[in-house]
């Protein structure tokens, strides 16, 4: 049976080159950055050049505006807490992020809600779109930062974020945006889209899981969220990930240099699997189709249940995920999904494929053979389908 | 996520038994609701006082498709008597078990086949309640809230 990984956007593989370059940074080269004897300053260096090559691939113009992190939560928690906690002695007690966020972001509004801060979630549409208008009308005079994701990890929806950015700075309120979705599919420009703050995780582009980074703008007022070393400049303590920042730094570099090509491929694919599946009856494609990731596919099949057909892909050979809320554990059908409008019954048969390089115009195929049957399949127990199939 | 699942629970969803419709069904019972993502329908085909035949339809998660395929089995050919007194749990044991934010599939099971009873006595003419009981509905869980 074919074997396909379509939950790319859950986490990739390891690429073999990255892990090459990783290698002597778990092996020989363990030394601590912090130790001033061979090993550590081989390590140290590594660091740097990595840092340096990171700030380069973003278009930040300094390197020591990367901080490493444990990854995309982590940054995630760092931007908002770190900024909200620093300017509410300024008297700054508002936040703007939007409906659909990751929940690293969602929860860590939800836990400052909490020490009294106030958030405005932005509505997404059905497009799942921010509009920049939108986040102009919901900044106030104690907004302490904006929030808005590059693109979304459910439905794949790349968000105007140079003109969020443009608003931002023109209305003297801080950016930051959480592009761990994005970086390796977007050319990103932190100074161009006046980005003051961006969250990044290897994992999700063929690099090792556990390790990130968040870009702070030179001169943004910061709290520490880890407190301890004098690691990343006094301002992120702990012992370095230096095989993870090697692997960083190596992951982001193959993704930029092959982005064009890359991303060319998978919207063919891309959007063959999207054509293929509109043909069955009563499906829809959630969120914009224009303005989406190459590699993300989210579709809602009426009438059967987003799980169910997970267990079935999967029994076919075909890992990918789903809106559902039986997958997650949470009974609540996705925030994403019923973000864009979408009622309970519909968001609950979602199903998100997600692809990388490796995927193959046969592969596309063969979900296209499979997907149709699963569908039918389960429509035919279906008592929800009896009642909607003729509507 | 294939994995919370015990093989059972695999092998009745995989294959469920009894899938289907009963034309002029003696007892028809719908429970769940699309909101919280399951609903059960049970077909039951009376003679005398036994369940000669049972079918059912269902949209739902894997452990909703696999508990309303074991429940049928479980019924089949039983009286009413011996369904009536069919609980979650025994379904749940019948399928080696269930993770637990799957339980509610179970309970959903046994009261598609009470809701089934209740409406085959209602065609009868006869008041279920005093038989069948309460069967609790969806409305009133706060399973999904
Ligand atoms: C948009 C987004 N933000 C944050 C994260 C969290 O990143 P990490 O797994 O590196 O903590 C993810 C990945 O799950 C994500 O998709």
């Amino acid at each position: 049976m074919r074997e396909i990984y379509a939950d790319n956007a859950a986490t990739t593989k390891l690429s073999p080159v990255v892990l090459e370059k990783m290698m002597p940074y778990l092996t020989e080269v363990y030394g601590n950055p912090s130790s001033l004897y061979g090993i550590g300053q081989e390590a140290k260096n590594a660091v740097e050049t990595a840092r340096a090559n990171i700030a380069k691939n973003l278009g930040a113009s300094n390197p020591n505006e990367i901080y490493f992190t444990s990854g995309g939560s982590e940054s995630d928690n760092w931007a908002l807490k770190g900024v909200c906690e620093r300017l509410k002695s300024k008297g700054k007690k508002h936040i703007i992020t939007t409906k659909f966020e990751h929940h690293a972001i969602l929860h860590t509004c939800k836990a400052l809600e909490k020490q009294g801060f106030e958030v405005t979630y932005l509505d997404v549409y059905e497009d799942g779109i921010v509009k920049p208008e939108d986040v102009e009308k919901a900044i106030r005079e104690d907004t302490a930062i904006v929030s808005v994701m590059y693109a979304n990890n459910e439905i794949g929806t790349i968000q105007p974020i140079a003109e969020i950015g443009k608003i931002c700075r023109a209305h003297k309120v801080l950016f930051h945006t959480d592009a761990v979705q994005a970086a390796g599919y977007v050319k990103i420009n932190v100074v161009e889209e006046n980005i003051d703050l961006l969250s990044m995780t290897a994992h999700k582009i063929h690099g090792p899981k556990g390790c990130g980074l968040l870009y702070i703008r030179k001169g943004i007022l910061i709290n520490n969220l880890i407190e301890g070393g004098a690691q990343e400049r006094n301002k992120r303590a702990g012992t370095e990930n230096i095989a993870g920042i090697v692997g960083l730094d190596a992951a982001l570099q193959i993704a930029v240099d092959t982005m064009e090509e890359r991303c060319k491929k998978l919207c063919a694919l891309r959007d063959k699997l999207i054509d293929g599946l509109l043909q069955i009856p009563k499906s829809r494609l959630n969120g914009s189709r224009e303005k989406r990731l190459p590699s993300n596919v989210n579709m809602c099949f009426e009438g059967i249940e987003g799980e169910s057909l997970l267990l079935r892909l999967e029994m076919n050979g075909i890992s990918a995920s789903s809106g559902s809320a039986c997958t997650s554990g949470s009974l609540d059908p996705s925030h994403v999904l019923l973000a864009i409008g979408l009622p309970h019954e519909i968001a609950h048969g979602s199903t998100r494929m997600t692809f990388d390089e490796s995927t193959t115009e046969e592969d596309i195929d063969y979900i296209l053979e499979v997907v149709p049957k699963i569908v039918k399949l389960l429509r035919d127990m279906s008592p929800l389908w009896e009642k909607i199939k003729d509507k | 996520m294939a994995f919370t699942y015990s093989e059972k629970v695999m092998d009745h969803f995989a294959n469920p038994r009894n899938v289907g419709e009963i034309e002029n069904a003696d007892g028809i019972g719908e429970v769940g609701n699309s909101k919280c993502g399951d609903i059960m329908k049970m077909y039951l085909k009376i003679e005398g006082n036994v369940l000669v035949d049972v079918k059912f339809k269902t949209f739902g998660c894997g452990a909703a498709i696999a508990t309303s395929s074991m429940a049928t089995e479980l019924i089949k050919g039983k009286t009413i008597d011996e369904a009536l007194k069919l609980t979650n749990k025994a379904v749940m044991e019948a399928l080696d078990g269930l993770p637990p934010v799957k339980v509610h599939c179970s309970v959903l099971a046994e009261q598609a086949i009470k809701a089934a009873i209740s409406d085959y006595y209602k065609k009868q003419g006869i008041d279920p309640t005093p038989i069948v009981g309460d069967i609790g509905d969806c409305d009133h869980c706060d399973h999904c809230e």
